[in-house]
């Protein structure tokens, strides 16, 4: 080749180079362009609700205790996040709110508001005083001239928010909150005698209820918190772990037989090798989400219906992998085992099993840990597990707390079996797959 | 070998005695192993059979009824099959568009976030286990838990599911694209280094090129994997076929026929990519490297 030609040559792969580097970060480029205006991202800040976002971040860490006067009968209620679970008994009160003929609840850093017989009056530091009194006409307050942004004032409500807490008055009620970190009665509701003690004292201390040992009866109310839920939330999690589980070996169990069906050198018949593996495309094609509704149908919801539909989609992927494991094994074990005088069965436990197990627990163990994830979103579409409550939680779009903890649970359950997966990988492989 | 043993007094029945016992126990473990699994498989079964609505023997009757339904009211309404199919099928580009925008942004994050937890390439060594937690977390995550959140907050639509697809395909590549480059040569970085080039410059440059191969390869397969959860969180509410396939499942009978066109749409979209991944990802590992 001539000097020119090979110049030529190298020129060439220059531009092609060229044109390659330049060129598909201009694509992508192009095709996020594209996807701006597709998915109408412009629009997006229009759409998005933030007042949303800032309750869902600010109850993720923190609660609220309402303390609510009506105002047609006078009386008093306290009750944390408004819930009646959460409710204080009458007559009780936290320490802050102080019961009488006058209602004083002292909000923090000298924010003080008083529930008088007609009205309520409210201390602002640095502002001054607000009364405000509901009455048939409407809500009369002392506010004239300019009102500051953190009160807002109509004719039939008065809202102030400071940063002690927040303040509604309307003709039918007056309501203060004030917000506590934390996840409130986390541990115990308010009608558990085990309510505000400590470790220490439940463990060590005199005996609370007289009915029941201080650590029974501190598990019972705990277990049976009517606002977490705990007992249901553990189970929920279990449930959504079986459906993996289930899941998962069943599909291996199932798939196991039809994989040998499927390799070449064990099957020569054309026919029947091609016919399960256009069965493990199918099964794969149509997807769990399909498979999910499909199943739904027949078994209704719950964990049996999540189990079924990951053992079918995962039929079709273990039967894949599995048959390919199949092809690659070493036909010189198998004859040796042959050369004893072993039966058929005999040659594939003795010969292939060995060979193949490392390959197919470590994918099996593998898909374990990808089908716990699976299970909370199939059990978010059938209804099961931990998917279950916590699409439910969303959906009343109150309790943020209850889907932070949710979410919280299910980031650990994954991570566990995750490490678990891992753990039993290298346990039963031993040491031959390093680093896999 | 056999002095050895015939010196140690004795003997072969020795020898044999101890393999048998060797033996025995290992059928004991295996024994045990297989009991305590077909136990769990065993009381599992029961216990979810237990648990869900409808019983297992009942409902393993009644499991092609709804496939039946739903094709026989397609095949009455065989005409109006393809109007279905072009009606639906901006929402199949959308799903799609959802999985391939997620797997381009989640590879972009993955290959920054891989480079930087890669013992030896890292920009600062220290932060190794930071980078590597994240991305731990970020896997964890199931993608509905995120795209739930963000349509509460961002309203329905593509854009949570893309989000929330990004956000756990950040973690998977990352994990796998710092697997491949603890295998890159560290030769090319290191000349790179000593004519000065900067971080950016020696992976650019040193690290990129070697390691492309394989990241396009569990790139596609992620892709894959991408258009399978967005239509699943379609169904949830974030837009694409799966919305589609909700809302004509929510009417229920009179609209199968339109379910049963989401399902071949969904269906061949599956098949389509799935071939075309593996073909490239074939051409990739095999025909890349030579």
């Amino acid at each position: 080749m001539s000097i020119a030609a090979l110049k030529a040559q190298a020129d060439q792969q220059f531009r092609y180079k060229r044109l390659v580097n330049f060129g598909m970060p201009a694509v992508i480029l192009a095709y996020l362009v594209y996807i701006f205006f597709a998915f109408d991202i412009p629009g997006l800040a229009e759409r998005a609700r933030m007042d949303n976002a800032r309750t869902l971040v600010a109850d993720s860490y923190s609660y609220k205790t309402h303390v609510t006067r009506d105002n047609r009968s006078g009386d008093v209620s306290i009750a944390i996040e408004g819930e009646r679970k959460g409710r204080y008994a009458p007559g009780t009160s936290p320490a802050w709110v102080a019961l009488g003929a006058e209602t004083v609840i002292d909000l923090r850093d000298g924010h003080q508001v008083i529930f008088t017989n007609t009205g309520m009056r409210y201390d602002v530091p640095g502002y001054g005083l607000i009364t405000a009194e509901p009455g048939t006409r409407g809500v009369q307050t002392n506010i004239t001239g300019d009102v500051p942004d953190w009160i807002n004032l109509s004719k039939n409500r008065l809202a102030i928010t400071t940063a002690a807490g927040r303040v509604s008055v309307t003709r039918n009620r007056t309501e203060v909150f004030r917000y506590f970190a934390g996840w409130e009665l986390f541990f115990f509701t308010l009608d558990s005698p085990y309510f505000g003690h400590g470790v220490t004292d439940i463990l060590f201390g005199a005996q609370i209820d007289p009915v029941r040992s201080n650590i029974t009866g501190a598990w019972q109310d705990f277990w049976g918190n009517g606002m977490w839920r705990h007992a249901d939330v553990a189970w929920a999690i279990f449930e959504t772990i079986l459906m993996a589980f289930l899941g998962t070996m069943g599909a291996a169990l199932v798939a196991l037989p039809l994989a040998f069906i499927a390799a070449r050198n064990f099957t020569p018949m054309r026919t029947a090798r091609f016919g399960i593996r256009r069965v493990f495309d199918f099964l794969r094609g149509v997807d769990g989400l399909i498979w999910t509704i499909v199943l739904s149908r027949a078994f209704g919801p719950g964990p049996m219906t999540g189990a079924l539909a990951i053992l079918v989609t995962d039929t079709g992927s273990f039967g894949k992998m599995f048959s390919e494991a199949l092809e690659n094994v070493d036909d010189k074990q198998i004859e040796g085992v042959q050369s004893t005088g072993a039966r058929p069965m005999q040659r594939y436990r003795f010969g292939v099993i060995p060979q193949i197990t490392p390959v197919l627990l470590s994918q099996i163990l593998y898909y374990l840990e990808s089908n716990t994830r699976s299970a909370t979103i199939i059990g978010a579409i059938t209804g099961g597990g931990i998917g279950l409550l916590l699409t439910q939680a969303i959906i009343t779009q109150k309790d943020w707390e209850e889907v932070s903890y949710y979410i919280v649970l299910i980031i650990l359950m994954v991570m566990v079996m995750d490490w678990l997966s891992g753990w039993l990988r290298r346990r039963l492989i031993q040491g031959d797959e390093s680093g896999h | 070998m056999a002095e050895l043993t015939a010196s140690a007094g004795s003997g072969v029945p020795h020898i044999r005695e101890h393999y048998m016992d060797l033996i025995r126990r290992k059928r004991m473990y295996g024994g045990l192993t297989l009991a305590i699994f077909t136990l769990l498989m065993v009381s599992g079964f029961v216990l979810a059979d237990s648990r869900n609505a409808g019983g297992f023997w009942d409902g393993i009757l009644n499991v092609f009824d709804f496939p039946h339904q739903v094709l026989s009211e397609a095949w009455e309404k065989i005409d109006l099959l393809p109007a279905h199919l072009v009606h639906f099928f901006p929402a199949l580009i959308e799903t799609i568009n959802i999985a391939a925008v997620s797997t381009l942004i989640g590879a972009m994050l993955g290959l920054v976030l891989s480079l930087l937890s890669t013992r030896g390439l890292a920009r600062f060594p220290r932060l190794i286990p930071l980078f590597r937690r994240s991305m731990d977390i970020m896997r964890a995550i199931p993608e509905i838990v995120i795209a739930l959140v963000l349509i509460f907050v961002l309203g329905g639509g593509p854009v949570p599911a893309m989000i929330a697809i990004a956000l756990h395909t950040t973690g998977a590549l990352g994990k796998l694209f710092s697997e491949v480059n603890e295998n890159a040569s560290l030769k090319p970085v290191e000349g790179l280094q000593s004519v000065g080039a900067t971080w950016f410059q020696r992976m650019w440059l040193g690290v990129i090129p070697q390691v492309a191969p394989n990241y396009l390869s569990y790139a596609l397969l992620r892709f894959e994997i991408n258009i399978r959860a967005s239509a699943i969180l379609g169904f949830v509410g974030a837009g694409g076929i799966g919305y589609e396939l909700k809302n004509a499942m929510s009417w229920g009978q009179g609209k199968f026929d339109e379910a049963a066109a989401i399902f071949i749409l969904l269906f061949g979209a599956i098949v389509l990519f799935d071939q075309l991944s593996s073909y490239y990802r074939h051409r990739l590992t095999s025909g890349g490297a030579a």
